[in-house]
């Protein structure tokens, strides 16, 4: 085996055996040329709980290479304890790999449940930890003919609980896992997302991949392929607009930003401030306001 | 006339099947077990042709086979034999050598279903709208406003209160269960319903308003249908031809008044004579 002679430590290079890395790598291709199909693969036992994010971290183990430049954020924060944890993992099992907190520095992010603000860029790839993959199993219990629905693009029932919703609260209400059609046949959950974060697959320069240990399922939107979040022709879909009762945008209480997805904190005293929910991005905004363009050289 | 609808030859067996099962099997032997193999042979040889607008009844007892043959119709089972064409307009489909998605296809935008009972045809956990939405949205229909104003004008045809669109059907009484149910199996205003059992367990008057709103559906859309009953009175109100079965097989066809007023086959004559 090639990797072997990257080994340092008594683990293979990524913890992962190679075997293991060439299946996921298998399925990875697979999920590619079949944009939006759940490709399952047999998710190893890895040294953390299912549920951790154990099927993302197969593929950042199974992608990483020894110059690669790896980013984990979880909920859009480098810092949140199981980002710190998966980073640490990393740089533990995989030697000679660089960790950044930096969305433009990075080759590789790992997320959960957030895409970062900063547009990424095709020499990127995003992973993304998912819970459930299969939109279809609020409306299906039985795998078997959920595949059947899903090889007929029959996605009717899904549609019927979007009508519910509007008939009962006059929008569609699903705030999270927004199920998307990827390339006009497969939808899929997106991972638990916010909506905010939805159209940035749509024509993605980046690949972005999904795994899901526990479900063992991979899937993938490849750069520049249609993902359209279903909704009616004449309700359609739109982000959250974090608009105050005044109707004006709210701003992040730390950087000021207007145009980015917001966190909301809820203080002892009851009082509420927003801040951006990407770390990085906030940390940039604030850069950029006090150093202004051209003061930075 | 334009044909709608060619069934030729159709067949049902449960079980392995063996050389003897049909000869074994059927009215004449007094049962549908063949006794060599075990097998049951639900239909066996059941042709028939029905043409558009036209309102076919197929009566016999329970066991006989009857709903069998609009299941295989629907695609609901899969027959053992035989073959049924459906002249959609200009176009021709061979039924059974379709594959999955084609089935699929026809089942949501040109047949409907109207199931004796209302759990197979409704999803109680939707509200009724919902059900009427979900076949429209089935048939291709995106547009929110337009599937609500169906939904309403359907609902409205089939006599169920408004005010109701957005409540469960499990909340319903029988018989508006059953509305909802036929104004779901219009939604898409299909050429060819099948009707199985709908008015039985339902009481009288409001079995006497379901038939009307059928009858009046038909002379609106001019819709095929296909109505399995063991009620005669049912036959009689609604279809213009009728077939009979016993144990799988289809013993007696003709027009309606003749096989009521005259019945050749001894079987259908104690039937009639029971019934009246």
């Amino acid at each position: 085996m090639n990797a072997m002679t990257h080994t340092t430590n008594a683990y293979n290079f990524g913890f992962l055996d190679e075997y293991a890395k060439k299946e996921v790598r298998r399925a990875v291709l697979k999920a590619i040329a079949i944009p939006g199909y759940q490709v399952p693969y047999a998710s190893r036992e890895m040294p953390m709980g299912r549920g951790f994010g154990t099927g993302g971290l197969q593929l950042t183990l199974s992608l990483i290479g020894p110059n690669e430049v790896v980013k984990v954020i979880d909920q859009g924060s480098d810092d949140s304890v199981n980002a710190v944890n998966l980073r640490q993992f990393i740089e533990m099992t995989c030697p000679g790999v660089s960790t950044t907190t930096k969305t433009a520095e990075c080759t590789l992010v790992q997320s959960r449940h957030r895409i970062p603000e900063l547009a990424l860029t095709a020499s990127q790839i995003i992973v993304l930890q998912v819970p459930y993959p299969d939109p279809l199993v609020v409306v299906e219990p039985s795998e078997d003919k959920r595949k059947t629905m899903h090889g007929e693009a029959d996605y009717s029932r899904l549609l019927v609980k979007l009508y519910e919703d509007i008939v009962k609260f006059d929008e569609i209400t699903i705030s999270h896992r927004y199920p998307t059609r990827i390339n006009g046949h497969y939808v899929i959950d997106p991972s638990p997302i916010p909506r905010w974060d939805v159209p940035k697959l749509n024509d993605s320069a980046a690949l972005v991949l999904f795994g899901a240990g526990r479900e063992k399922k991979i899937y993938a939107v490849p750069p520049h392929t249609r993902a359209e979040p279903l909704a009616f022709s004449d309700v359609p879909f739109r982000v959250e607009d974090f608009r105050d009762a005044a109707g004006r945008r709210r701003a992040c209480a730390r950087c000021g930003c207007t145009d980015s997805f917001l966190d909301e904190f809820v203080a002892d005293s009851g009082s509420k401030t927003w801040q951006c929910s990407d770390s990085d991005w906030c940390d940039e905004q604030l850069l950029r306001t006090e150093h202004p363009q051209g003061e930075l050289a | 006339m334009n044909k709608i609808l060619e069934v030729r030859g159709l067949s049902k067996i449960y079980g392995p099947g063996c050389p003897q099962c049909l000869e074994s099997t059927g009215p004449e032997v007094d049962t549908n077990l063949c006794p060599h193999c075990g097998s049951v042979v639900a239909i066996h040889d059941v042709s028939f042709d029905l043409f558009e607008g036209e309102i076919l009844g197929v009566m016999g007892e329970s066991g006989s086979g009857k709903s069998t043959v609009v299941k295989a119709l629907y695609f609901d089972q899969a027959p053992s034999g035989g073959e049924a064409i459906f002249y959609d307009s200009d176009r021709q489909h061979d039924l059974f050598s379709l594959n999955a998605a084609q089935q699929r296809w026809l089942r949501n935008h040109r047949f409907g279903m109207v199931y004796q009972n209302p759990n197979l045809g409704l999803n109680f956990n939707i509200s009724a709208g919902g059900n009427i939405a979900e076949r429209l949205l089935m048939s291709d229909l995106m547009d929110y406003g337009a599937i609500r104003e169906r939904a309403k004008a359907l609902l409205a045809r089939t006599e169920v209160l408004l005010s109701r669109v957005d409540d469960l059907p499990k909340n319903f009484s029988g018989g508006m269960q059953q509305r909802v149910q036929i104004a779901k199996a219009l939604a898409t205003r299909p050429p060819l319903l099948f009707l199985d059992e709908v008015t039985t367990g339902l009481d009288l008057s409001v079995q006497a308003r379901i038939l009307d709103l059928i009858l009046e559906i038909q002379q609106e859309l001019k819709t095929a249908m296909v109505v399995v009953t063991h009620d005669l009175g049912v036959i009689r109100l609604l279809a213009g031809r009728a077939i009979v079965m016993k144990y799988g097989r289809v013993i007696e066809t003709g027009l309606t008044d003749q096989i009521l007023e005259d019945p050749q086959h001894a079987y259908t004559q104690r039937l009639v004579a029971s019934a009246l």
